[in-house]
């Protein structure tokens, strides 16, 4: 039999909100909502330098007889290790019970590695073509970085408990790093990326019969969607990377999300007061600044996302500015992937970027700037490159290069080589890390630096609105959403407001969610239907009785006939099952009617009398005594057989029946 | 028949136009379909929910601006996004043909296609689109042709699969098509080449680049009439490799204008494409050639050898005609006809081997040149129409869009095969198919815990069938199996208790007790599968209404056994009297 589980429950696995990993459980199907990777802990190690003999590359190990992995740069401690990654919380937890893996956008699936690789994992993950795809290359361009200079010890003495709590901070506030794994390598993205099932957006997907689950557009990146997971009856929403602005991607689709049981809401902004349409005009403004006073700008960047969004609007401004002549690179090792891919997405974009290919054009600008020379795309800093820099790179200049970490990647060189000039500026633009923090190995630095965070998920304001509009039944969020953030105490705008108040999960929290099942649904057999006889009992309302053999396959119910042999065996003996026969009785009879059928029945002598609340019959000549009270009767039968069968039917003339 | 693609299919209620193509053959009003079929006058938007075009091949689509602008249609028109960018291109094309070249009026404008187009809802493969309440289509993958796609049809239960036109196996440029066990009550499918079974494409695709290099060796011209989209990118990327390896030098041509716009829909639509190609991409997108270049009319008096790909396909008009005749005299010439032709073309009569060709005027054209006729066009063989039938599992097939000896020859092996109806009306014709379906209901879960409980409590025995019942309740369109008291609840219906007493009067000694104990284990033999138990007051019940009740003294030997049972337990109650009297009273 079909174990059914009723109750669900649902598990966080990751300690930032804004990368996301739940375990849902529900209708006896185990899946997992996103797996997020946290990179901000890479902020701990000391960053790859890309030629040697740097400020860095010179960091001495902090106090002697200490683990001399420990480094000390700028006053700040780092680890000098090979690069561990912050993976969600996975020991509690056993993955091979996990029938699936649903992925709302490129950024929210850096862990899977860790989860479908070596870990028993044998459910099926579904991504959107362009998830995948964008996430396959976020998860090279890591995986380059990394291996580009290896490191090779791991240095894991430091995060004992008690030696970490006497180190000074930044690292002392590292986030569990006890947890933390080992880069996975491009043949384990590959075989992990192998498992993914592309979905389209509103493309029903089952999932082993018991719930559907559907992709919508969610608006935040190339792909990027909010999940949709429901039963006949019961509907769950997991809304992630959301935006409501108007970026390159195909916008947010808000319909298929509303009037949910159960509406789990993550990723919310990471910088809650700045606003991303203020931050990119001010992310121009400060780089044409720049540029008119001759110095360079280096803008950390991931490959793909917002930086389409900032080719587009930074020449835009830059044309406006006189600056159309000023070059802009893009350095990644998957940036002709990013650049090219971002060309044949045409119907995973914006309205407007759409309709360019039918005329055929390139969707996004960036192709036409390619094709002009003003933006060029480099793998990485190569040895010619770097020897004669100056003959290559044109300055001024913008240079779109990664990590936004800082820590590893080309973007480490161009930190060295132009922090030492007041002229120059770098501005942050990815709101994943601190960007104090992230500069600390490479202080004292002299160039401008901005921080003009561009975050275009949900800020509280539009968060709020939504959910007025969606209206589900129960909320669950981060507990982190139901404060105002620490920068800020007194905004308490900057909080969800819901009514009744909402679920709140942290890391490792399991939540019983209050979705009851009332329903299931349940396919009634042609044959067995042709059978049935329903009753219209009101206006628009009717009834039949049913009886069938339930067939429970692959978590689809249908009621068959009873099987012909269970009927035989019902006549023989009275052995089996007695159910399929029963009837049912409904309403009063009316005493002269009732009298008069068994008159005709040949039933003679009937004494009535009235009671208080009924009759009373007397049979004499059949030594039967019937009681009729209302909706009762009680038929009082010490005579023959064959007149209790003739008092029975003669009633029963006289009621309704089923 | 093979000419052009209109489907009016109507399904749960819901009338629905799958393709609107055109026929190329003709040149007056036979070349659209008849639309008074659908409504005599007026418009078509209230008698059509949706209008679905497979691709963007004119013989699918080519009436469609006549459809929406000249008769008049409002609704959604659905296709997918490269047939959309494509379509408009191909219909502007072909107009300029007929009204600017042949002076035809009567004809839809540019306008119109421009008007028309913009109805059109582009749709992604595998998405669910809900047209409204009750329709949905889905969209998939049909190879063929750039963003040819296979559509799903539901209403409620009922579900039709529409191919368009579409191919099972891969290649050079695009996949295979796919589609998952859908198990329609009906697959349409096309059966252009219903009784082929093609040999391999490798071989074809030797043989062609075999011929061609024979040809241009001999210094001969080879005309290729192709449609700018589809086959013709294909094929170009065929010779493209094939003078890379080989290193030759003679020119190859592609007709001007569509060429480059063509590819680039190639490019920015190769999500579309096969395997190998987008994995490709990022590095060498496969669609920038290098060796073949735009033609002009004035090459086509050129001397020496050279290889023309030149539209339209089926030599019936334009530029490919043109060089056509220019080139027919030659014998050392060649042209290439790489897919199907309609009756009534130039190219379909070439391809019945007619040598000398009426022109326009009366002039009569000498064709010296070698025909070679490749069956590069991608459609499904009798194998492929098999393996999709074997793919989604259809109740029903429906063969359309092909010649009828050949369809019945393929029908019979379906019918054989599968042991399902397969159908093939004729054009006007209407086909009415009956669908059977199981009728979904909701059961509430109380019902269904408390009917699995019984079931569970003894060992489960697979022969057994888990016996439910309830009460069906319909109530404003909504089918809900629940407890009967609870539905009689729900619905005002006031149960009617009956119960029945007898009494049966024994002799026999002893204690009550032991009377009571008797009857029990007479019961208990005679009803082996109900529950029987003692209660409290030493009477006896069985299952859920039925009591016994024996009184008497110890001293007199008559018992008085009142046997009570509602009107529910009525069979098990007279036969549990009719036991007791006919074993007791003896």
């Amino acid at each position: 039999m079909t174990k059914i589980i009723w109750s669900k429950f649902q598990v966080c696995l990751s300690s930032n909100p804004s990368k996301p990993c739940f375990v849902l459980y529900f209708k006896g199907v185990t899946v997992m909502l996103d797996c997020g990777l946290d990179i901000a802990q890479v902020q701990h190690f000391l960053p790859i330098p890309v030629v040697p003999g740097t400020q860095i590359s010179k960091a001495r190990s902090w106090s002697p007889g200490f683990e001399k992995k420990i480094k000390e740069c700028s006053g700040r401690l780092f680890v000098d290790g090979a690069f561990e990654l912050a993976t969600p919380e996975l020991k509690i937890l056993d993955l091979s019970s996990i029938d699936a893996i649903l992925i709302s956008n490129s950024t929210c699936m850096l862990a899977l590695p860790y989860i479908t690789e070596y870990t028993g994992f044998k459910g099926y993950v579904y991504a959107t073509e362009p998830a995948l795809q964008v996430g396959r290359m976020y998860m090279e361009e890591l995986v380059n970085y990394v291996e580009r200079n290896p490191r090779t010890n791991i240095s894991s003495k430091w995060k004992h408990e008690d030696i970490i709590k006497n180190l000074p901070p930044p690292l002392k506030e590292a986030v569990n790093p006890l947890l933390w794994k080992q880069c996975y390598t491009k043949h384990d993205i590959d075989s992990s990326l192998s498992k993914v099932q592309v979905v389209g957006f509103n493309q029903k997907m089952n999932i082993y019969g018991c719930v559907e689950s559907t992709a919508v557009s969610s608006g935040y990146s190339l792909g990027s969607s909010n999940w949709v997971i429901k039963s006949t009856h019961e509907k769950v929403c997991y809304v992630s990377g959301t935006s409501t602005l108007t970026t390159h991607p195909k916008p947010l689709e808000q319909s298929p999300l509303r009037n949910s049981d159960v509406l789990i809401l993550s990723c919310l902004t990471q910088t809650p007061l700045a606003n991303p349409d203020a931050m990119i005009g001010e992310f121009c403004v400060n780089t044409a600044v720049t540029l008119k006073n001759g110095g360079n700008v280096l803008v950390p960047c991931y490959p793909s996302g917002i930086t389409y969004d900032l080719f587009e609007l930074l020449s835009i401004h830059l044309d406006r500015c006189g600056l159309a002549s000023i070059p802009m690179y893009f350095l990644s090792p998957v940036s002709d992937s990013a650049l090219a891919y971002s060309n044949i997405f045409a119907e995973w974009l914006s309205q407007n970027k759409q309709s360019k290919v039918y005329l055929p054009e390139c969707p996004f600008p960036h192709a036409e700037l390619q094709n002009q020379g003003r933006l060029k795309n480099f793998k990485s800093l190569n040895g010619k490159f770097l020897k004669s820099n100056d003959l290559i790179i044109k300055a001024p200049c913008v240079m779109f290069a990664g990590h936004p970490s800082l820590r590893m990647g080309d973007v480490v060189h161009f930190v060295e080589l132009w922090g030492k000039h007041a002229a120059n500026t770098i501005i942050f633009t990815e709101p994943d890390f601190p960007y104090l923090e992230a500069l600390g190995p490479f202080q004292p630095l002299s160039m401008r630096v901005c921080y003009c965070p561009i975050d275009t998920s949900l800020d509280f304001g539009q968060a709020n609105k939504l959910l007025k509009d969606l209206r589900p039944l129960h909320l669950v969020v981060s507990e982190t959403y139901t404060t105002p953030p620490m920068m800020a105490a007194h905004r308490t705008d900057l909080t969800i407001d819901w009514e009744p108040s909402p679920f709140t999960y942290s890391r490792g929290q399991v939540l019983s969610l209050p979705v009851k099942r009332k329903f299931q649904s349940v396919d009634i057999d042609t044959e067995l239907a042709a059978k049935m006889e329903p009753v219209e009992v009101k206006p628009g309302s009717a009834i039949t009785m049913l009886t069938g053999s339930l067939k429970i396959h692959d978590n689809i119910y249908t009621l068959k006939p009873l099987p012909k042999d269970a009927l035989i065996g019902q006549k023989r003996s009275h052995d089996g099952f007695n159910v399929h026969k029963k009837s049912y009785i409904f309403g009063s009879p009316n005493i002269q009617t009732f009298v008069d059928v068994m008159t005709q029945q040949g039933i003679s002598s009937i004494k009535v009398e009235e009671t208080g609340s009924g009759s009373i019959i007397h049979l004499p000549n059949d030594d039967t005594l019937i009681q009729v009270d209302g909706d009762s009767t009680h038929i009082i039968c010490e005579g023959d057989e064959s007149i209790r069968v003739k008092i029975r039917d003669s009633l029963i003339k006289c009621l309704k029946k089923l | 028949d093979v000419g052009r693609s209109c489907i009016l299919l109507t399904i749960g209620g819901k009338n629905i136009m799958l393709d609107c193509g055109m026929h190329m053959g003709y040149n007056d009003e036979r070349r659209f379909p008849d639309f008074t079929y659908i409504a005599r006058h007026g418009k078509l938007t209230e008698h059509l929910d949706c209008v679905i075009i497979s691709h963007f091949h004119l013989d699918h689509c080519g009436a469609l601006p006549f459809m929406t602008e000249m008769v008049g249609y409002d609704g959604p028109i659905y296709m997918t996004h490269p047939t959309k960018a494509i379509c408009p291109i191909l219909l502007e094309d072909m107009r300029k043909i007929a009204v600017d070249r042949k002076g035809e009026t009567n004809f839809f404008t540019s306008e119109m296609i421009k008007t028309c187009m913009k109805k059109v809802i582009a749709v992604n493969l595998h998405q669910n689109i809900q047209v409204d309440d009750e329709l949905e289509i889905k969209a998939y993958y049909a190879g063929h042709v750039l963003g040819a796609a296979m559509f799903e049809v539901r209403v409620g239960q009922q579900s039709v699969v529409y191919t368009g036109d579409y191919n099972m196996t891969p290649d050079r440029h695009l996949g295979a098509a796919w589609i998952d066990k859908c198990r329609p009550d009906l697959l349409i499918t096309e059966s252009t080449y219903a009784t082929t079974i093609r040999d391999s494409k490798r071989c074809r695709e030797r043989d062609f680049l075999k011929k061609v290099h024979d040809c241009v060796e001999k210094g001969g011209k080879v005309l290729i009439p192709v449609f700018a989209l589809g086959r013709a990118q294909e094929l170009c990327i065929l010779l493209e490799t094939y003078w890379e390896r080989m290193n030759l030098k003679v020119p190859i041509f592609f007709s001007l204008g569509l060429t480059e716009k063509a590819n680039n829909y190639y490019k920015l639509f190769i999500t579309w494409t096969s395997q190998k190609i987008k994995k490709t991409f990022v590095e060498r997108n496969m669609f920038e050639f290098k060796h073949i270049k735009p033609f002009d009319r004035s090459y086509i008096e050129n001397p020496g050898p050279m290889v023309v790909f030149a539209t339209p396909g089926m030599l019936h008009a334009g530029l490919s005609l043109q060089v056509f005749k220019a080139w027919a005299p030659y014998e050392q010439n060649m042209v290439i006809m790489p897919g199907y032709c309609v009756a009534g073309t130039v190219g379909h009569k070439i391809l019945n081997g007619q040598r000398k060709i009426e022109m326009e005027n009366k002039h009569m054209l000498d064709v010296k040149l070698s025909v070679q006729y490749m069956s590069f066009s991608a459609h499904a063989d009798a194998k492929g129409i098999m393996t999709l039938i074997n793919q989604c599992e259809p109740k029903n097939v429906m063969l359309v869009h092909g010649e009828g000896g050949k369809m019945e020859f393929l029908k019979t092996k379906i019918e054989k095969e599968f042991g399902i109806n397969c159908y093939m009306p004729a054009n006007g014709e209407t086909a009415e198919i009956e669908t059977v379906h199981d009728i979904p209901v909701d059961i509430s879960l109380n019902l269904l815990k408390r009917e699995s409980s019984l079931a569970s409590s003894k060992p489960p025995d697979p022969k057994k069938p888990c016996v439910l019942h309830g009460a069906l309740v319909m109530k404003s369109n909504k089918l809900q199996l629940i407890e009967p008291a609870t539905a009689f609840r729900e619905l005002g219906l006031q149960e009617h208790h009956l119960r029945f007493t007898c009494t049966v009067s024994i002799e026999d000694e002893g204690p009550v007790s032991q009377t009571v104990d008797t009857i029990y284990k007479l019961t208990k033999s005679k009803l082996s599968n109900y529950p029987v138990q003692y209660s409290t007051d030493g009477s006896i019940t069985v299952s859920e209404s039925v009591l016994i009740k024996v009184s008497g003294d110890e001293e007199d030997d008559t018992k008085d056994i009142l046997v009570s049972w509602s009107y529910q337990d009525e069979e098990l109650g007279s036969y549990l009297l009719k036991i007791l009297r006919s074993e007791l009273l003896t």
